[in-house]
């Protein structure tokens, strides 16, 4: 019965990653390795203000005096920070005018499936698309601007709008935050800045992709959203990279400011190459995304499908400071060979009535490894917070594991916190069940899948439920149990 | 339609079955009586595909193909269909989800396109009707959460949509009380048609006043051991199924 299950689990975790190819464009890249002139070097490629080259040299000199964090339940093989070339972009004109940007790029990004020009961008969604360290292009723009809207690239955005960046970077994830943020604020090169002003409802999904191309290369992406009083977005992230032997290091920072009754809503699919089946290759996932809820019933939701990476390290959380602010975290994580994920998300309860909601849906299979780690706070001053969590396991196979690590800091007693944990196997009974009906135990797999991951697929925009369900399946081709 | 000669299975390298034939055609209504251990649950298993039951020895035929050279799925998109003992639970899925995509799966292998949305949900409410089943049933996650008459209930709407050739009530009437025994009973006779057939396989006699078998066989030990028609089951409820074993000499 244990040989049946592992067949069918090869069966259906088997499949080939879709987006491994390699984009044959001429870069421009900086040598290996980090020290001070490397960061000067960056913030001159990008004709930074002395403000900004300050401040990544702080985060640098602050960078060296700390240790990478090993308080997770991962197994990160040490990392030659100075083996790794820490600005690639690729070769194209100044112009960012669709005409051009060059063909070889254009066909990548249509491989992918990202629409980047806006005639054919039927879908009505704005894309920034960065590859390796630059934003290629960015769609929409002007249509956007018309009602005050902002999206653009991040360097754009320090050019452009430098008093917006100066005023909110690193202010929701100082530089001293943790190893990564440091890194990150050291040598970041591009990602996406957003800015609905007061009162505006952003009239389309924006979506930034991001890509990394190049070899031996990190990608340090950081992005900004901004939401004024009672305005509202909802932003996407997609992410992929070639497939390689060699691991590649990601370390983004993703910051949100949510004024009072805004809303924001910031979902992401995480499809970065995960390695092969032997656990060669892929990439290191090591991410620091925070939001703010400032003012008074502000809200900020979270919604992620996660099925790359060879290693993930990714808490995105809220700090619930306005009054009666709300945030909301939904998450499916998937693993699959040797992947390892330690995740979850942290809600910080300040302001009083404050409402937090945790559903993080996990599945892992093969000889992955899967951990929830989440905490609730809530400071001594606040009161009448609410949390619910849920933290649901899956497992396919007996090889892989699931951890839950959930932690709770109440400070104040007039809190309400509820906390609900599940662990289940995809049972050979369900499946045979399944399969009594017509159902091949590859759909069977598909479908028991949606079922337990459905709360948190029905939060994904529209756009993109149906394709991160199919990303689900994928993942899980060739592995059920 | 089903032609079984000679079969022998085992489980975990225990021989369970020891040579059962059976023969049954369309039309029929066939109970499969016997007491526990006797190898009932065994025979519907084999007859569906369950992998982890052996078969070692013996064919079974349905519709002149060979049974036991198909995967449990095409068994099913063949038309054979278990109403389980033990239906079990699928958390975030519905059952007219749930069968939409079996319904679907099988006309793929019948050659025939997908349902069109709209028929299929007016095929759901007519088979409804048909079995007196609650349409918020019907729009909870399979099974979850629902009693063992509410399981039952299930099991026989799903028969109804998915219109087996063969239908096996694998201990239907187990944990049922006597008013959902009779609804469950109703929708099985309901459904019966001049070009389908029925094995109803049970311990008890109560099911079989509501489902009338055209032929009973008592199961013991492996082996089918006697074969009479409907009075048989009278007499099993009198006498139990001691007699049977003196009879057999075991």
């Amino acid at each position: 019965m244990a040989k049946e299950q592992e067949n069918i689990i090869q069966e259906v975790t088997g499949s080939e990653y879709k987006y491994g190819f390699v984009t044959n464009v001429e870069t421009e890249t900086i040598g290996k390795g980090l020290n001070e002139e490397v960061i000067r070097m960056i913030s001159a490629k990008k004709e930074e203000p002395e403000w900004l080259l300050e401040f990544r040299l702080n985060a640098y000199r602050h960078w060296l005096t700390m240790k990478m964090p090993r308080w997770a339940k991962l197994d990160i093989p040490e990392i030659d920070y100075q083996d790794i070339v820490y600005y690639a972009a690729p070769k194209q004109k100044e112009s960012k005018q669709w005409e051009d940007v060059d063909p070889e790029l254009k066909a990548t990004f249509d491989k992918l499936g990202i629409p980047l020009s806006e005639q054919m961008a039927l879908s009505g969604i704005a894309v920034d698309a960065v590859m390796d360290s630059v934003s290629v292009k960015t769609t929409f723009k002007d249509t956007l601007a018309e009602r005050g809207v902002i999206f653009c690239s991040f360097s754009e955005a320090v050019r452009n709008h430098p008093d917006l960046v100066r005023k909110y970077l690193g202010s929701v994830v100082p530089y001293r935050d943790n190893y990564f943020a440091a890194l990150n604020s050291a040598v970041f090169s591009d990602g996406s800045f957003v800015y609905i002003p007061k009162g505006v409802r952003c009239p389309m999904e924006l979506s930034t992709y991001f890509r990394i191309n190049a070899r031996n290369t990190g990608q340090f992406e950081r992005t900004l959203i901004v939401a004024e009083d009672d305005a509202y977005v909802s932003y996407l992230e997609g992410c992929t990279a070639p497939q390689r032997d060699e691991n590649q290091l990601h370390a983004a920072i993703v910051e949100i400011v949510v004024e009072k009754n805004a809303e924001v809503k910031y979902s992401t699919v995480q499809n970065w190459y995960p390695g092969d089946k032997e656990g060669k290759g892929g990439i290191y996932n090591f991410v620091t995304k925070r939001g703010i809820c400032r003012g008074e019933n502000a809200k900020l939701i979270w919604a992620q499908v996660e099925t790359g990476s060879a290693i993930t390290w990714k808490y995105p959380s809220t700090i619930l400071k306005g009054d009666g602010s709300v945030s909301e975290f939904y998450s499916v994580a998937v693993t699959n060979n040797y992947q390892q994920a330690d995740t979850g998300t942290k809600m910080i309860h300040i302001g009083n009535n404050t409402r937090s909601r945790i559903v993080s849906k996990g599945i892992s299979a093969g000889y992955s490894s899967n951990s929830y780690r989440g905490k609730v706070k809530v400071v001594k001053t606040c009161r009448n917070a609410r949390n619910y969590s849920q933290c649901d396991s899956l497992l396919l196979g007996d090889k892989c594991g699931a951890h839950t690590f959930p932690y709770l800091e109440i400070e104040n007693s007039t809190a309400q916190v509820e906390h609900e944990a599940t662990t289940s196997k995809i049972g050979e009974d369900q499946i045979f069940y399944c399969n009594q009906r017509g159902i091949s135990t590859e759909d069977a797999v598909g479908l028991i899948i949606k079922g337990y991951a459905g709360d948190v697929l029905n939060k994904m925009p529209m756009e993109f439920a149906v394709e991160a369900q199919k990303l689900l399946q994928i993942s899980l081709e060739g592995s059920v149990g | 339609m089903l032609k079984i000669k000679n079969l022998h299975a085992a489980v975990d390298g225990k021989e369970i079955l020891k040579g059962i034939n059976l023969e049954i055609r369309e039309g029929e209504v066939h109970a499969i009586m016997g007491p526990n251990g006797a190898g009932k649950s065994t025979l519907s298993s084999v007859l569906t595909g369950r992998e982890r039951f052996e078969v070692t020895e013996g064919e079974i035929e349905f519709n002149g193909k060979d049974l036991l050279q198909l995967p449990a799925e095409d068994r099913a998109r063949e038309g054979i269909f278990m109403s389980f003992q033990y239906p079990v639970e699928i958390p975030g899925v519905s059952t007219v989800n749930f069968l939409k995509t079996a319904v679907n799966e099988i006309r793929k292998y019948r050659g025939q396109p997908p349902f069109p949305a709209g028929d299929f949900l007016k095929m759901i409410r007519q088979k409804m009707e048909l079995v007196g089943i609650d349409n918020k049933l019907l729009n909870r996650s399979l099974n979850e959460g629902f009693s063992g008459g509410e399981k039952k209930k299930n099991e026989i709407f799903q028969m109804a949509v998915l219109e087996p050739k063969l239908a096996i009530l694998d201990e239907t009437d187990s944990g049922l009380d006597i008013d959902a025994l009779r609804i469950v009973a109703n929708g099985v006779n309901k459904l019966k048609r001049p070009d389908n057939a029925t094995i109803v396989i049970t311990h008890y006699q109560r099911l079989l006043d509501y489902i009338v078998p055209d032929v009973v066989h008592v199961l013991y030990d492996g082996r089918i051991v006697k074969t009479a028609g409907k009075e048989l089951v009278a007499e099993l409820e009198e006498k139990g199924y001691d007699w049977i074993k003196e009879e057999v000499g075991r």
